[in-house]
């Protein structure tokens, strides 16, 4: 019986945490007639795929795909890189003032993104990045407090005795974090790169305010364009949203089993 | 140091202090791209922000220095910032504990569920995945007075449903409400705070004949504290930080009443480039989170240093 309710319960709040992305599908392949029709129609009857490409057409979408994808590539990997060898260094050596840099690593979490927002925009625009990708990759190689703390619980699990073998065949700490530590922390960095990505996917303030250009843009500031400028065309939107939703599901079905259990570990540990 | 001391051959002795300066710099080389994101990314920008409060700093053109100006204009004559900062703590105390308590709920039936638990976890989990413009847009027409989905049920049960985003009356708790459908992140760590608290306590009290709402009380609440608090302490600052989701679903509106206070510092810096005004209003921002996030800590104290002597947390202090 208290199964049942159990059940039930889980059950009616999936459909509520469905139902929104069911709507935007259907709403992407519908004919401008249905859409419109009341009551809605809950399953079409045509479905037409080819919406997305009409929407898909109605901008430049090609130059903010590539726009984006650069900047997701190159900043994950940048990410990637500086976190983990930073997560290394605090998990691996103990020098004077460590314990103080750490918790000064944490605290730098709790600032507000807006405080950094105006201050970095004037820095970069000294920089002359101003309406470049740089903004939104050159960060990503100076290393994320967030990411370098899970990264770090995950080095701690990693035994002494296997520095302390490689060091005595002659290995250097830079051999040890690269050939030893990055493959046996992989399920973490998996992690690290699918949060990263879909934060550098999903952004908007940063390119919003970094970006001036059409031709710099982002997907997801062609979407917005496109909420303001055709607010009528509801099934472009719709299919665009379908579209930039994908690599983020994709990604997130390939690296679930890491995410739940990234953060099983790193909340357990810490 | 000792090492030398006691070194045979003068190769050696050089070797070993090559090798010994390698090893004091070695972690501040592996730190150092931390270190320097820190004085470029945020050491640097915090100071830049406090010194430009006191100035009179457009995009372009002279800078004059004017102390605390900027900071007595915005408190005692510019009703926009009252107005924003009030949406914004309305937002919070709707917000905060919402989050957390639905979150608890689902981590809690979850915690239960046998089968198909990894389903659920990840239907839940969801929408955090797409955050942003794709998450706005969904909302936008799920609002939709005409085409909405909302209203569309809501008719089902003979209900003329409003119009939600152009109510200065609801436009807020739409914004509540969409924000709420991202609290996968928080159930997550809930649950996994649940998992973690050890099964025995629970069959011990039950086999002293303690009832379950005693349990919640005395074991689950207590055990899970540091989550608790560190996920309210998470959902104070994105409450504060509240910004995309505004900008994109009503623009502020209607009638200013979803003007954040993350959009009032956004729009003094990029639509009036009053630098100096909107690095003061960030400021202002950052002491309020920094002083709920410790009252929260000072507050939780107590209990938090129970559950340390229960479980202790700090394994691994010698690495």
């Amino acid at each position: 019986m208290r199964k049942t309710v159990l059940y039930a319960a889980l059950i009616l709040l999936s459909a509520l945490f469905i139902a929104p992305f069911y709507w935007t599908f259907m709403t992407a392949v519908k004919s401008t007639a249905e859409l419109y029709r009341f009551p809605p129609v809950l399953w079409p009857s045509a479905w037409h795929w080819e919406n997305f490409a009409a929407a898909w057409n109605k901008q430049p979408f090609g130059t903010y795909l590539s726009n984006s994808l650069i900047v997701v590539v190159l900043s994950t990997i940048g990410q990637l890189l500086s976190s983990s060898l930073v997560a290394f260094g605090f998990a691996r050596f103990r020098f004077p003032g460590r314990d103080a840099l750490f918790v000064l690593l944490l605290a730098t979490m709790m600032i507000p993104w807006d405080v950094k927002m105006i201050p970095l925009y004037m820095e970069f625009n000294m920089l002359g990045w101003i309406n470049t990708l740089k903004p939104l990759i050159v960060p990503a190689y100076f290393a994320d407090a967030f990411f370098v703390f899970l990264l770090r619980q995950y080095i701690m699990t990693i035994p002494m005795e296997i520095d302390e073998a490689a060091r005595m065949d002659g290995a250097n700490s830079f051999d040890i974090y690269w050939r030893i530590h990055l493959p046996l922390v992989l399920p973490a960095l998996v992690l690290v790169g699918t949060f990263h990505f879909m934060n550098a996917w999903n952004d908007y303030l940063g390119p919003l305010i970094f970006l001036n250009d059409q031709s710099k843009y982002t997907l997801t500031l062609g979407l917005s364009m496109f909420k303001g400028l055709h607010e009528i065309d509801v099934t472009s939107i719709a299919a665009i949203t379908v579209i930039l939703c994908l690599p983020p599901l994709a990604l997130f079905f390939l690296a679930q089993r890491y995410i739940m259990d990234g953060a099983v570990g790193s909340s357990v540990k810490g | 140091m000792d090492m030398a001391a006691h070194a045979g051959p003068k190769v050696e002795v050089v070797r070993r202090k090559r090798a010994n300066a390698g090893r004091h710099l070695a972690p501040f080389l592996f730190i150092s791209p931390w270190i320097l994101g820190f004085l470029f990314f945020t050491l640097g920008p915090l100071c830049f922000s406090l010194t430009m409060s006191f100035f009179d700093w457009p995009v372009v053109g002279e800078r004059t220095f004017v102390g605390l100006d900027n900071y007595r204009s915005m408190f005692m004559e510019d009703p926009q910032f009252r107005e924003s900062l009030w949406i914004t703590v309305k937002f919070a105390a709707i917000y905060v504990p919402f989050n957390i308590v639905m979150s608890f709920l689902l981590a809690l039936l979850l915690h239960h569920a046998t089968f198909a638990s990894g389903f659920f976890r990840t239907v839940f989990y969801l929408p955090s995945v797409i955050s942003g413009v794709a998450l706005v847009t969904i909302w936008s027409w799920i609002y939709s007075r005409e085409y909405g989905l909302l209203n569309f049920m809501l008719s089902l049960v003979g209900i003329d449903g409003p119009n939600w985003l152009g109510d200065p009356n609801l436009a807020l708790v739409a914004i509540i409400v969409a924000s709420l459908w991202g609290l996968g992140g928080t159930m997550l760590i809930l649950l996994t705070g649940l998992k973690a608290i050890p099964k025995e306590l629970y069959e011990a009290a039950t086999v002293s004949g303690v009832p379950g709402w005693a349990q919640m009380l005395f074991i689950t609440l207590p055990m899970l504290g540091p989550m608790l608090i560190f996920t309210f302490i998470t959902s104070i600052i994105s409450a504060f930080q509240q910004l995309t989701i505004a900008l994109l679903l009503t623009k502020g509106g209607p009638l200013g009443s979803t003007y954040f206070f993350a959009m009032y510092i956004y729009d003094n810096a990029f639509k009036y480039f009053d630098m100096g005004y909107a690095a003061a209003g960030s400021w202002v921002m950052f002491v309020i989170v920094l002083t709920l996030s410790l009252v929260v800590m000072r507050w939780s104290a107590a209990w938090v240093y129970y559950e340390g002597e229960v479980r202790p947390v700090d394994g691994d202090r010698d690495a």
